[in-house]
């Protein structure tokens, strides 16, 4: 048994202690705008935010998680978020999907601790985020573009 | 492949068209789940004639749902094919929605093959006419009924953004006539607009998908969680064609939450609860494999048996002029041969699908990219009549060609699950690993180059062996192939615009127990490599420029090709030069009737192309959704660049699969990524497809760009793992 909060509410949890939060998520509470790309924290697709910085949910066992406070894309909500939102939108940016939760999740995260990136600091903040279908170009753009609507 | 855009296929052979009756459609505003398809489209089950509703449905709220007949994982159709409709139908986009049509051969077979799929980037083109007639029917039907009930002219009625007036003063939305119109018989031939009155062909506008794409409440497949659902994981044999010996399940079967384990012609399958019990309990099997009738060989061992073919004569694919430029006097004659490795698609959501067995019926729902051929395999492994089985189609993330699938592998495991199972609901996953190591690449292919270039620096002859193995022997397309050849092989180094005075391209067909498939812009995605590393490798060594000098090679027809490499020349401003430590490089591609061509910009860092920027030109007829073609271009360049830096599938001992996940099978990430800029050719040609032909060319531009840069020529892939020669 595991309690922490999810979304703002508490959740006790009785499962394997050593399934990853990933299928916790999904499974148990159907929380699915996480998503599964690879499992061994190479690809971002199941980031969330773990006490307020980007986690790998595939191989963070919920035994560890104890008192956390943890937020999914569901959960989201505030400045950064919005203006990524929109920023997203306005450029169309996902095409397939799948890797964009992750995207948006580390790209809101980025701008909580940067409110200005540069090309760079966007680099090295979305490099463990792969998008298959290489919106990256989008990505960037839209990030500065978000930026900027902070800016005000 | 020839597309049907004849005015006759609109509606599909015997089709009639007509308005939904008032069905509630699910979903989210601009974006109707598949669910909303499923719910709204008549059963598979229905007899010949095709029956109405198939492509359009207008709810009373004035909803319109277009049904769109292909796969939605990125490349845009959801979109592309709900313009067309909207744009005959007057609609207004923002009462738009798109959904995915189940599996019906018949109904929504794609123009261009004859059954339902996706693939060849034919969304578009296929549609082109037939999606517009629907949207025209649709709109005179609407306007009849209004006419008569408003006891009017039909002549005086205008249709625009989604409302109905007439000069009176009378106004309605669609929804208010949408069932009386359903009665009306179906126009035989709706008058379409010309082009100059459209309104949202040609413009930018927003996707129907990026909403729930960008919150994370697009539902694909693994988010699909039928009643009482068991996940499936199976654990797969490490050689191709190894079966299972023996198993203990005995720990495994310990695993909390775990259901059930048996074997399958597959390998062996655990049933469980939840997802983590069955990844745990198969990590806990033990199994034996029988490797008598495995591929054993390592990819090396294919490799070089690749490039021995390739030094044979092969089977011609087409010659031109003749060869004696080899043998003139003072020609100078340069050879280059070309090692391309297996690939993996790696799309970023892994195969996977529901199945629900009941008594006598099976319902299937996933991303599959020939649904027809899928519920074919279902039925047969199933034991069920075509009409007892349904498809649904899910958007997926991703496929890159690894979801079209003429041996319906996936199906075929899916109704084995289900089979195995007993009546029931599945979901049948595979796993990272699974994916990179579970076959269906690019063909590992090798290419051998011969050009003769005379005393006055002309090209005069060129010769390309191709050895491969063919994708389409052995599956439900081996009937396409033609007197024992697989065109998918070596499209792309035939047909080239370039005159080269004499010209023999050959292909030596390979057999290894790998097995293959298309990967995004299939055999251009080595073609285009070899051809235009070669040209451009030629042109330097007759001193010419690589963009004039293939300018000065396009035979005198090619203007479509002249047109996009003049346009990426401007849009680069090319030089032709290195500047500071920036190499330049292009390449040009046609495929899938799509004109592309490519120039980047590198440097050299550490001794590894970076690439900083990439220009490209496209010409795709007419430019349906120029912010979709963009898109496109963009994600054809990132996803071709990860490829050509990083990407080899490898098979040691046993031809055991030496790669595993992204961390040895390496994907482009976002600091790789060049800056793009595209540029789109104006034309009234028929708009062909995007989803590939962005791929092709940006291989041989990056690899030409290095060999400017620093005199190493590009022999073997990827990159970054082989050095080029000087
Ligand atoms: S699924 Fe967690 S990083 Fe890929
Ligand atoms: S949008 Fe497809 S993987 Fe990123």
């Amino acid at each position: 048994m595991t309690t922490l909060t999810i979304n703002g509410a508490e959740r006790t949890l009785d499962v394997d202690p050593d399934t990853p939060l990933l299928w916790v998520l999904r499974d148990e509470l159907r929380l699915t705008g996480t998503k599964f790309g690879c499992g061994v924290a190479q690809c971002g697709a199941c980031t969330v935010m773990l006490n307020g910085m980007p986690r790998r949910a595939c191989v963070t066992p919920i035994r560890t998680l104890a008192g956390a406070d943890v937020t999914t894309i569901e959960g989201m909500s505030g400045r950064e978020y919005d203006a990524v939102q929109a920023a997203w939108r306005a450029l169309d940016v996902p095409q397939c999907g799948w890797c964009q939760s992750g995207q948006v999740m580390s790209a809101t995260m980025l701008l909580q601790q940067l409110p200005a990136p540069t090309d760079q600091q966007i680099d090295e903040a979305m490099a463990g985020n792969i998008c298959r279908c290489a919106t990256y170009h989008r990505i960037r753009t839209a990030i500065h573009d978000a930026a900027r609507t902070l800016e005000g | 492949m020839t597309i049907a855009t004849s005015r006759r296929g609109f509606l599909g052979a015997t089709s009639g068209l007509m308005i939904a009756l008032a069905l509630p459609l699910k979903g989210r505003a601009q974006d109707a789940p598949p669910q909303g398809a499923e719910q709204a489209v008549p059963p598979a089950l229905a007899p010949a004639p095709v029956p109405p509703n198939a492509f359009v449905h207008i709810a009373p709220d004035d909803t319109v749902t277009v049904i769109v007949k292909h796969i939605e994982f990125g490349q845009g159709p959801l979109t592309g094919l709900a313009t067309l409709v909207a744009e005959e139908l007057d609609a207004d986009w923002a009462q738009v929605r798109g959904a995915l049509a189940h599996a019906d051969d018949t109904l929504y077979a794609n123009l261009a093959f004859g059954m339902q799929g996706t693939g060849g980037s034919t969304a578009l083109g296929n549609s082109f006419l037939q999606m517009r007639g629907a949207g025209a029917a649709m709109r005179q039907m609407l306007v009849e009924t209004a006419a008569e009930a408003w006891g009017v002219p039909a002549a005086e009625i205008t249709v625009a953004k989604g409302r109905i007036t007439h000069p009176s003063g009378k106004e309605s939305g669609f929804g208010a006539f949408a069932e009386a119109a359903a009665q009306r018989p179906v126009p035989d031939n709706p008058t379409l607009k010309t082009s100059d009155q459209w309104v949202l062909i040609g413009t930018d506008l927003p996707k129907l998908d990026t909403a729930s794409k960008t919150d994370g409440t697009a539902m694909f497949t693994l988010d699909q969680f039928p009643e009482g659902a068991q996940v499936v994981v199976i654990e797969r044999p490490t050689s191709f064609g190894a079966t299972v010996a023996s198993y203990d399940d005995a720990e495994a079967a310990k695993v909390a939450g775990v259901r059930a384990i048996r074997p399958l012609p597959q390998g062996v399958a655990v049933y469980a609860d939840n997802t983590f019990a069955a990844l745990k309990a198969r990590k806990a099997l033990k199994v034996e494999w029988d490797l008598s009738a495995a591929e054993t060989r390592t990819s090396q061992q294919i490799m070089a048996e690749a490039s021995a073919a390739a030094r044979e004569a092969g089977r011609t694919v087409e010659e031109t002029g003749d060869l004696s430029g080899f043998d003139a006097p003072g020609a100078t004659v340069i050879e280059a041969e070309y090692q391309f490795p297996y690939l993996a698609h790696a799309p970023m959501e892994t195969l996977d699908g529901v199945v629900t067995l009941a008594e006598g019926s099976a319902e299937a729902s996933y991303g599959c990219q020939f649904p027809g051929i899928d519920r074919a395999a279902l039925a047969k492994t199933l034991g069920l009549p075509m009409e007892s089985v349904r498809v649904n189609v899910l958007l997926a993330g991703g496929s890159f060609g690894r979801r079209a699938q003429g041996t319906a592998h996936f199906a075929t495991e899916l109704a084995e699950v289900a089979k195995a199972g007993g009546p029931g609901s599945y979901k049948l996953m595979w796993t990272r690993e699974d994916d990179i190591r579970g076959g269906y690449y690019r063909p590992l292919s090798v290419h051998r180059m011969r050009g003769a270039i005379d005393a006055e620096g002309r090209i005069t002859a060129w010769e390309n062996v191709i050895a491969n193995q063919s994708i389409m022997a052995g599956t439900a397309m081996e009937a396409m192939m033609k007197d024992g050849l697989d065109s998918s092989s070596y499209e792309g180094s035939i047909g080239l615009p370039y005159d080269f005075g004499g010209f023999r391209a050959a292909w030596r067909q390979l057999k290894t127990g790998v097995p293959v498939l298309w990967w995004r812009s299939v055999g251009s995605t080595h073609t285009a490599l070899a051809t235009e590393m070669f040209v451009d490798e030629l042109l330097e060594a007759a001193g010419k420029d690589p963009v004039q000098g293939r300018l000065d090679l396009l035979k005198p027809d090619a203007a479509r090709e002249r047109a996009v490499i003049e346009a990426v020349r401007d849009l680069a401003g090319w030089t032709g030069k290195v500047q500071g430590d920036k190499g330049y490089g292009m390449a040009f591609a046609k495929s899938f009737g799509t004109y592309v061509a490519q120039i980047v910009e590198l440097e050299n860092r550490d001794g590894r192309p970076q690439v900083t920027r990439a220009w490209c030109a496209v010409d795709c007829g007419i430019p349906v959704n120029p912010n979709i073609i963009r898109a496109q271009m963009e994600g054809g360049i990132g996803f071709g660049l990860g490829a050509i830096l990083h990407s080899q599938i490898t098979l040691g001992e046993n031809g055991a699969v030496q790669e595993s996940n992204y961390d040895d099978y390496p994907s482009l990430r976002i600091h790789e990524m060049p800056q793009v800029e595209v540029t789109i050719i104006k034309s009234d040609a028929d708009p062909t497809g995007v989803g590939e032909p962005g791929v092709p060319p940006i291989g041989p531009a990056v690899a030409n760009a290095w060999r400017a840069l620093t005199g190493q020529k590009t022999r073997a892939l990827p990159m970054l793992q082989n050095p080029g020669v000087v």
